[in-house]
């Protein structure tokens, strides 16, 4: 039996998501992108918004999202994703407009921009993926670092008196009047997937029915910054990373 | 239809003459002297009225990539600033550039540098026409030295801008800002409806509809064989803009001795300095640059022929007079006259520059 | 015809106003107009002046070393536009608070009491349009009432222009104080 026969509609259980490119992505094995995407195109293929979503992408590992997921992308300037989006979503107010940033992006450089887009309410989704390093610069300090936590900048460990303390962006944005949804997620086992989809597409709903900034923090792993196995890894991220964020819808109306 | 005469500040004017191009988006953020564009607009309420979109960002820093989405959508979309303003925008402004899309930016010129003063500048001239972002890239440059400019260059900076996929600035200072004059504005143009935009802007981010394979737009490019070739594309959409769309004014440049070259408001003092010159039997002629990029060397060249030499004056330390040096050559004297930190020279004064810089060396 | 104005005072007097009506009033008269203003933090306090040219033809500069008309209404804006009259020109001053006179004979000067008669008034916010009053009636262009008129209505608000009678009245004040 060659794996033709094996492959029939019938038997079909599973598949790439029809919005996903059939190309090689960046990531590194084990990177929690991969599953994001794969996340956001099943949501926008079964809502059937393809022809009218369109994608931010940012400066950090995702900077090449635009190359996996098939709608419109604009690539945005380090940090400036969701000043972009407020404008592409306010200028084409019938297309739904998503943001796709890491801990640098929505955190570091960019917290104006997303703490005012989230406050103004624009009607957009903000993706956000917490691995609390810099990957793509090479693992330095994020600013979701965890105290004690080894990175490129923070070789003893990221300590209080010398880098503050890790920012809790998401809390931030679930105080403001102008956001409807902020949630925290994660994507290390089959049971956390299916629910961060769900909490995905809830956002792309809230987008579409105008009620205001719907943020999604999926918090992640990145084994190549943490210098850890995948496997190690997401046992890392359960152990430490949920302490500090901690699962679970912060506001949902 | 009669058109209606109107008396207002630049500023003002620009507000009204985007909302009548039919200008999709307005995003800003205060500053001195140029607020009053975004307060107009404000008061205007062009959402009611065209659908227009204005926006009070959270910086300039977002408004200007408020407008790098904008623009990446394909609609008609500007800010506004001053100099340190302008600054902030810099990286903004070179993605613009790199993505090659069209949008049109108003810089309302002020001291510098640093905070600098509110009061007017010409000195970021090196940085609208240079460059003022990382990479190689060029803006479309415009000097209105009249409010009526300030209105027209509205239009022709979006036209060039769409034309050319590449931003067009409005390199205005405080006096034609702030300086009330009458205007005559143009008629309502309707917005261009989305249709029209998927048509006209193939490239745009407008949701991926039918056949056709999605749109992105971005200035990245990390294999550099690419790179090279996108560069060499903007190269020579650059070299199209400097054959086509460079623009000057003359004023007497012919019989004249000396010629004067100033840009924006000072050009208008020196048409004053002019007239004081003649009566004291100095002949002297201005070229105005209307496009500081392209800048009109060859149109400088041939003003300057037979020339006993040049003045260039400008709010700046000396800017311009290198794009007028490398027009002539060097082939007969260039001197320069300016104020800094927001004096204002009167025409006496640039009277009395080219009498001690020109007139007495060349006796 | 050229008349090349300024108008010089503290901030807060209507300085700039004054101009923008004055302006509005040439435009009525369909004459060729810039107002050049200084601008900034100076408004609030410290001195103001604009620049007001009238023409029938196209205006070059809006920055002028010399003017045919200064209206000074403070001693700083007289020290300072006093010697900037062209000769034979015009120099208007409000008495009130001024210590040191202007020297000058080869320009026509007007003292004016213009904060005693706004008083007589009783509106002092009318301060500006009697100064304007005076200054109409020493302008050698004779701009027409009715011109004026409807400058102040294209320069004030709507919800101003029950304020018109009064500014008529404060300029025909101003008409009677050279």
């Amino acid at each position: 039996m060659d794996i033709q026969d094996i492959i029939k509609e019938e038997n079909k259980v599973y598949c790439k998501p029809e919005l996903i490119d059939d190309v090689h992505m960046h990531y590194c094995p084990g990177c929690s992108h991969g599953v994001v995407h794969k996340l956001l195109a099943e949501v926008i293929a079964e809502m059937g918004i393809a022809d009218r979503t369109v994608g931010v992408s940012p400066v950090g590992c995702a900077v090449f999202a635009y190359n996996y997921v098939d709608v419109d992308w604009v690539e945005a300037a380090h940090g400036r994703a969701p000043a972009v989006a407020t404008a592409v979503s306010r200028l084409w107010q019938d297309n739904v407009v998503f943001t796709y940033q890491g801990d640098g992006d929505m955190a570091a450089i960019g917290t104006a921009e997303s703490i005012h887009a989230a406050n103004r309410g624009e009607n957009i989704v903000m993706i956000f993926v917490n691995n609390a390093i810099y990957g793509m610069t090479g693992g330095q300090m994020a600013p979701t670092t965890l105290i004690g936590q080894k990175t490129a900048t923070t070789p003893y460990g990221r300590r209080v008196d010398l880098n503050g303390h890790p920012l809790e962006i998401t809390n931030l944005m679930a105080i403001l009047d102008g956001t409807c949804y902020v949630t925290r997620q994660a994507v290390h086992t089959p049971a956390a997937v299916r629910k961060t989809k769900a909490c995905i597409k809830k956002a792309f709903e809230n987008a579409i029915a105008k009620k205001g900034t719907s943020v999604v923090e999926i918090v992640s792993t990145c084994n190549s910054g943490w210098k850890m196995s995948p496997v190690e890894s997401n046992e890392w991220m359960a152990q430490h990373m949920f302490e500090k964020y901690p699962l679970g819808d912060l506001k949902n109306i | 239809m009669k058109e209606e005469v109107r008396l207002m500040k630049g500023n003002e004017a620009v507000a009204h003459a985007a909302i009548l191009y039919g200008c999709d988006g307005y995003f800003g953020y205060p500053i001195t002297p140029q607020s009053e564009v975004l307060e107009t607009l404000e008061a205007l309420m062009p959402w009611e009225t065209t659908g227009m979109v204005v926006l009070q960002a959270e910086s300039e820093v977002a408004a200007i990539n408020m407008v790098y989405g904008g623009a990446a959508t394909g609609k008609a979309v500007m800010t506004s600033s001053s100099s340190p303003g302008i600054s902030l925008k810099q990286e903004g402004i070179s993605y613009i550039a790199g993505s090659e899309l069209p949008a049109l930016i108003l810089n309302v010129m002020r001291g510098g540098p640093g905070l600098g003063t509110i009061q007017p500048s010409q000195a970021d001239y090196f940085q609208a026409t240079k460059g003022g972002g990382h990479g190689d890239y060029h803006l479309i440059v415009l000097s209105p030295a009249s409010v009526q400019e300030m209105v027209d260059f509205v239009a022709l900076g979006f036209d060039l801008s769409f034309k050319y996929r590449t931003p067009a600035m409005i390199l205005a200072d405080g006096i034609v800002g702030q300086m009330m004059e009458k205007v005559v504005l143009p008629p309502q143009r309707p917005r261009r409806t989305d249709e029209e935009i998927r048509q006209q802007c193939p490239w745009a981010i407008t949701g991926k509809k039918g056949d056709r394979k999605r749109n992105v737009i971005t200035s990245l490019e990390l294999e550099s064989s690419r790179m090279e070739v996108i560069n060499q594309r903007l190269q020579a959409t650059y070299r199209e803009i400097e054959k086509n769309e460079t623009r000057w004014e003359e004023i007497n440049v012919e019989g004249a001795d000396y010629l004067m070259v100033a840009f924006g408001s000072i050009a208008r003092i020196c048409t004053k300095a002019m007239e004081i010159a003649e009566e004291k039997g100095i002949k002297v002629g201005i070229v105005r640059p209307i496009t500081l990029w392209p800048f009109p060397k060859e149109a400088v060249e041939k003003a300057a022929q037979g020339k006993k030499g040049i003045l260039c004056v400008e709010l700046n330390a000396g800017q311009m007079i290198e794009d007028v040096r490398l027009a002539v050559h060097d082939r007969l004297p260039v001197e320069h006259y300016g104020r800094l930190g927001g004096i204002i020279p009167s025409p006496q004064e640039i009277v009395d520059a080219l009498e001690a810089k020109l007139v007495a060396e060349s006796k | 015809m050229k008349e090349e104005i300024i108008i010089a005072g503290f901030g807060g007097q209507g300085v700039l106003s004054m101009g923008k009506i004055l302006a509005y009033s040439g435009l009525m008269d369909n004459k060729e107009v810039t107002w050049m203003p200084s601008y900034g933090p100076e408004q609030r306090g410290g001195t103001a002046n604009v620049t007001v040219i009238l023409s029938d033809e196209r205006i070059s500069s809006p920055v002028l070393d010399t003017y045919d008309i200064v209206v000074a209404l403070n001693q700083q804006s007289l020290d300072k536009f006093s010697p900037r009259v062209k000769k034979g020109g015009i120099l208007i001053f409000d008495t009130s608070g001024i210590h040191k006179l202007p020297t000058r004979d080869d320009i026509n000067i007007f003292p004016i009491k213009a904060m005693e008669a706004t008083l007589e008034i009783g509106h002092p916010k009318a301060y500006n349009m009697v100064v304007m009053g005076a200054l109409l009636e020493a302008m050698p262009y004779k701009l027409p009432m009715e011109n004026v008129i409807k400058g102040l209505k294209k320069s004030l608000p709507e919800r101003h222009h029950a304020l018109i009678p009064l500014n008529q009245q404060a300029i025909e004040k101003g008409r009677t104080l050279l």
